[in-house]
């Protein structure tokens, strides 16, 4: 009976209950694991970085809010128990609660080894720039090794014993503690919003009592906040996480829909004016940003097809910008304003889709994801080119963009609010061309593709067009943000349309919810809002060169946990967790597990 | 074979000519028309005598063969993970990179103890050593951590979170190792300059990239044909469910495939630091993807296929811009090398997916 395939078939008795076997040993691996994490934030600098941003005044920073997720992660992994055929355990937490310890002890080990490292006689520095005397500061002060119980040891292993732990809750406590925890935490990072607009509002006192000014939350109102989110979720949340993501979306009314899109637009219009530069300035790289993640939804969200070069379309958006509306573009230089160049660029854009999409359409969705990564560098390194040097500048780029004609003014880089405000009405074009289409017959094709390409097409949908289509909103979409973007910045070089971009984009769309609108605003709000974009710093500065390392693990996390998204469409959620979602045109990969697939195969090969 | 995977396209294209197919042969007529007047071009300066001469011509040719033994040896894990698992491994590239980077801290360490000057063969010997060590590691923990959870999972699934692995392993080494370009040292004595093999002068670098390259391709090919690890790989290659029934631990030829190729990556990074010197965290993503297009030119799945559309590739692109394009009439056109190679992934994927060799992949990979 020693098959080498892992059992698949469900026992037919009836599962016997059986306490959790006392697993010391997979402490020792999670651990052994959470050291290398812990390790590697030491010792790239992440740490050192993070500890001067305080989150919760003189309670928690960031560097240490880095050492609990470690820990909390690693104890909760190893109080979990591999599940074993048969039988329904019995948690049996005191004890899984030690090998957290356990595990979180091992981790802990892992600062020892980066202060001996720091200590050794041997020039690591040189190889590892970031094992300075000062992270040895950070990490022991002036004493021995001793120093880590405070600095590392107690937060990895509180977060330790606290994620094993976190097992004797039932599922709605803890999701509860979870929101309150994300709530506290999201609104001790937003102090300059809160400071913008109680400010303005007259309630500077309210923001003097809860934030400290360049810093984070009070202690007080954090409890506060932590207890009230946490009690608003516990009352609200009646059924768990996924039957009640599943149900929420179909449940809501038209007229819940209404209230909600009311209350965003009024938000949208009302709320610029009480920023300030920074603030607006940040969310204009989220309009920006999110107009080409709206874009890149159209093509994957709809369609289904794994786009890798949407920074090309926002590349010839603004490109063709600079070109038409620059009095200094080298060689063609009509001066256009923004606005009659606006219909010329996105007719650009709209071809560029065509010509991007035409060739790609035919391919399978892997190759489709890599031709068009190939596109968009030849499209960047065309741009940098002295060849094409006379047209577009080379690497100097195109520069003196003027900005945004609109009558009384000129909105440009240097006037965010107004910046703000015109992306805003891009932004709501975008998202209502992106509904319109998603509600209309081509919106079902393209689900329909997604789903199952050959019988779509066997349906009568013209797979060929409805793709074209696809990519060709995508481009046209993405090139308004390039628009946009080459009238704010003032400036187009080619090294602004790296890859980097497009694959930010991508986890933009993914972290919030791949065809669902609302995830895909929440996705940029948060990411590029918070971490920032692929050059601009978001609203924690201290992310910069580790935001894009944050961005990889994100997407690692996501592909493997929650592929969904955040905040994930109905639709989408089912068919990636539907049984034969392996059947689905996008994800057009057979699973071994279908024995009759296998059968056929046969003849072929 | 290769007929089942474009029937799709060619069924539509019968039924009646459309936009698409204007485009698609557009591509084709203004590719072979640049091909054609390019070369044309270039055959009449040089027949007029302008142009670069013949000596320039035969070191490019002999850059781009060592150039090309590189890709090659990345290309064949691209080839092998693809064969074997059905998707594009994007973090390969980073694999390779990690190879290259740590092995400059092993040429580094060896040129302050002296053993670079003294023993340079027993220097390059330790120096592939570490480097191999250490892709191969970063391939296995790779597959271990992010890839064996999604073994069932869509086929597009995997590949976005390699795009994740990439990603993250690029950042996370700027971090460690710090975002300045870490130079390896020079080959000491003789071997820094040229040699004569049969009259012809050659770099004694690019010489060793080609010899090592081949003898590490001569080992693979043995392993993948004759050994019992190699049998097992191909066979899960074929189709993993009657590789499991013949009784073929599926897990551990993954984890193999990933290792062996992991391991080429590893003598292609130390061969990269040899040829080039410099290496920075991002230093993986080109070649990566120039290794990736090699493994198409040859046919994904194509063993002997990837080496042959890496040396392929990297001629093309050592020749080609000068070749093509200089005849043209464009200005600094090495500028273009990477257009080039881009070019030819594009037009490859496009017009002939299955790659010059024909692609060897698994009955349930055909999509």
């Amino acid at each position: 009976m020693a098959t080498t395939t892992t059992p698949e078939v469900a026992p037919e008795v009836a599962p016997a209950l059986e306490a959790t076997p006392f697993e010391p040993r997979r402490g020792l691996t999670v651990g052994a694991l959470g050291a290398l994490a812990l390790i590697l934030v030491l010792t790239n600098g992440m740490y050192l970085t993070f500890l001067p941003r305080e989150l919760v005044v003189g309670v928690l920073d960031l560097g240490t809010l880095a050492l609990l997720l470690i820990g909390l992660i690693v104890g909760s992994r190893a109080a979990v128990h591999l599940p074993r055929p048969g039988r329904v355990d019995i948690p049996t937490v005191p004890r899984d609660v030690v090998v957290s310890l356990l595990a979180g002890a091992v981790t802990s080990l892992g600062a020892v080894l980066v202060v001996l490292a720091i200590d050794a006689p041997w020039d690591l520095r040189s190889a590892f720039p970031n094992l300075s005397p000062q992270l040895r500061t950070a990490l022991v002060g002036e004493a021995g090794l001793g120093g880590l119980l405070t600095s590392i040891a107690a937060p990895i292993l509180l977060a330790a014993v606290l994620g094993g732990a976190s097992r004797l809750l039932g599922r709605r406590v803890r999701r509860a503690l979870v929101v309150g925890t994300e709530v506290t935490l999201g609104l001790s990072m937003i102090e300059l919003v809160a400071r913008d607009l109680l400010g303005n509002v007259g309630l500077a006192a309210l923001h003097k009592a809860m934030w400290v000014t360049n810093s984070g939350i009070r202690p007080l109102p954090a409890v506060a906040l932590f207890a009230v989110a946490t009690g608003l979720a516990f009352a609200l949340g009646r059924r768990g996480p996924r039957e009640r993501r599943f149900h929420a979306a179909e449940a809501r009314t038209t007229r819940q829909r209404t209230v909600v899109l009311v209350a965003a637009l009024a938000a949208a219009l009302i709320l610029p004016a009480f920023f300030g530069l920074i603030v607006n300035e940040l969310l204009v790289n989220v309009g920006i940003f999110l107009l080409m993640a709206l874009g890149l939804n159209v093509v994957i969200g709809y369609a289904g097809m794994l786009n890798l070069g949407s920074i090309a379309f926002f590349a010839v958006g603004a490109y063709g910008m600079a070109v038409l509306t620059s009095p200094t573009s080298p060689t063609f230089a009509p001066a256009l304003s923004w606005w009659v160049a606006l219909p010329i660029v996105v007719g650009l854009s709209a071809l560029a889709g065509l010509l991007i999409g035409a060739p790609v359409i035919g391919l399978r969705g892997d190759y489709l994801a890599i031709v068009t990564l190939g596109f968009s560098e030849i499209i960047r390194l065309l741009f940098l080119s002295d060849w094409l040097g006379p047209y577009f500048g080379a690497a100097q780029g195109i520069r003196s963009i003027p900005g945004i004609d609109v009558g009384f003014t000129t909105l440009s880089g240097i006037d965010p609010r107004g910046m703000l405000y015109i992306t805003i009405v891009f932004v709501l074009v975008a998202v209502y061309v992106s509904k319109q289409l998603q509600d209309s017959r081509v919106g079902r094709a393209w689900a329909a593709l997604r789903e199952d390409e050959s019988t779509a097409q066997a349906m009568g949908i013209d797979t060929q067009q409805s793709k074209l289509l696809a990519f060709v909103i995508g481009a046209i979409l993405a090139s308004f943000g390039g628009a946009l973007f080459a009238a704010k910045v003032g400036t187009v070089f080619p090294n602004s349309f790296a890859l980097l971009v497009s694959i930010i984009i991508l986890v933009v769309v993914i972290v919030g919810g791949m065809g669902h609108i609302p995830g895909v605003i929440v996705g940029a709000v948060v990411l590029i809002g918070i971490l920032g974009g692929p050059r601009q710093p978001g609203l924690l500065q201290e992310f910069g060169e580790y935001k894009l390392l944050i961005y990889g693990a994100v997407l690692i996390y996501m592909m493997l946990q929650r592929p969904e998204g955040l905040v994930p469409s109905v639709r989408r959620t089912r068919e990636l967790h539907a049984e034969e979602f392996s059947q689905d045109a996008w994800f057009d990969r057979k699973g071994r597990f279908i024995d009759d697939d296998a059968d056929t195969d046969d003849g072929k090969a | 074979m290769t007929a089942t995977s474009a029937a799709p396209a060619r069924r539509s294209r019968q039924r009646r000519f459309t936009a698409v197919d204007v485009i698609l042969w557009a591509i084709r007529i203004g590719a072979v028309l640049i091909i054609g007047f390019g070369l044309f071009g270039s055959v009449g300066n040089f027949l007029a005598g302008q142009g670069p001469s013949a000596t320039a011509w035969r070191d490019l040719v002999v850059a781009g063969l060592a150039q090309g033994a590189m890709y090659g040896l990345i290309a064949l894990g691209y080839s092998m993970v693809y064969g074997v698992l059905g998707f594009i491994n994007f973090a390969h590239g980073e694999v390779f990179m990690a190879g290259s980077l740590i092995g400059f801290f092993a040429a580094d360490a060896m040129v302050r103890g002296g053993l670079w000057e003294r023993n340079i063969l027993l220097a390059l010997a330790i120096l592939i050593a570490v480097s191999v060590t250490v892709s191969t590691l970063m391939a296995v923990v790779i597959e271990r951590v992010a890839y064996r959870r999604l073994r069932e999972a869509p086929r597009l699934i995997p590949l976005i979170t390699s795009i994740g692995v990439s990603f993250f392993i690029q950042y996370s080494f700027s971090g460690l190792f710090g975002v300045n370009v870490r130079s390896y040292p020079a080959l000491p004595g003789a071997l820094g300059g040229r040699v004569s093999i049969l009259g012809v002068p050659i770099e004694a670098t690019k010489l060793i990239v080609i010899v090592v390259a081949i003898i590490a391709m001569i080992g693979l090919f043995y392993f993948v044909n004759r050994t019992r690890t190699g049998r097992a790989i191909r066979a899960v290659a074929e189709d993993k469910e009657i590789a499991a029934l013949m009784g073929i631990d599926v897990d551990r030829t993954i984890v193999m495939t990933f290792a062996v190729g992991g391991a080429m990556a590893g003598v292609a990074g130390a061969l990269y630091g040899l040829l080039f010197r410099g290496i920075v965290f991002y230093t993986g993503f080109l070649p990566g993807i120039k290794a990736f297009t090699s493994a198409v030119l040859g046919g994904i799945g194509n063993i002997p296929g990837a080496m042959a559309g890496g040396v392929l590739l990297g001629l093309f692109e050592g020749v080609g811009p000068l070749l093509i394009l200089g005849g043209l009439g464009i200005p600094s056109v090495t500028q273009l090398k990477d257009v080039v190679a881009f070019s030819a992934l594009v037009l490859m994927l496009i017009f002939r997916p299955s790659g010059l060799f024909g692609e060897r992949i698994g009955s349930e990979d055909r999509a």
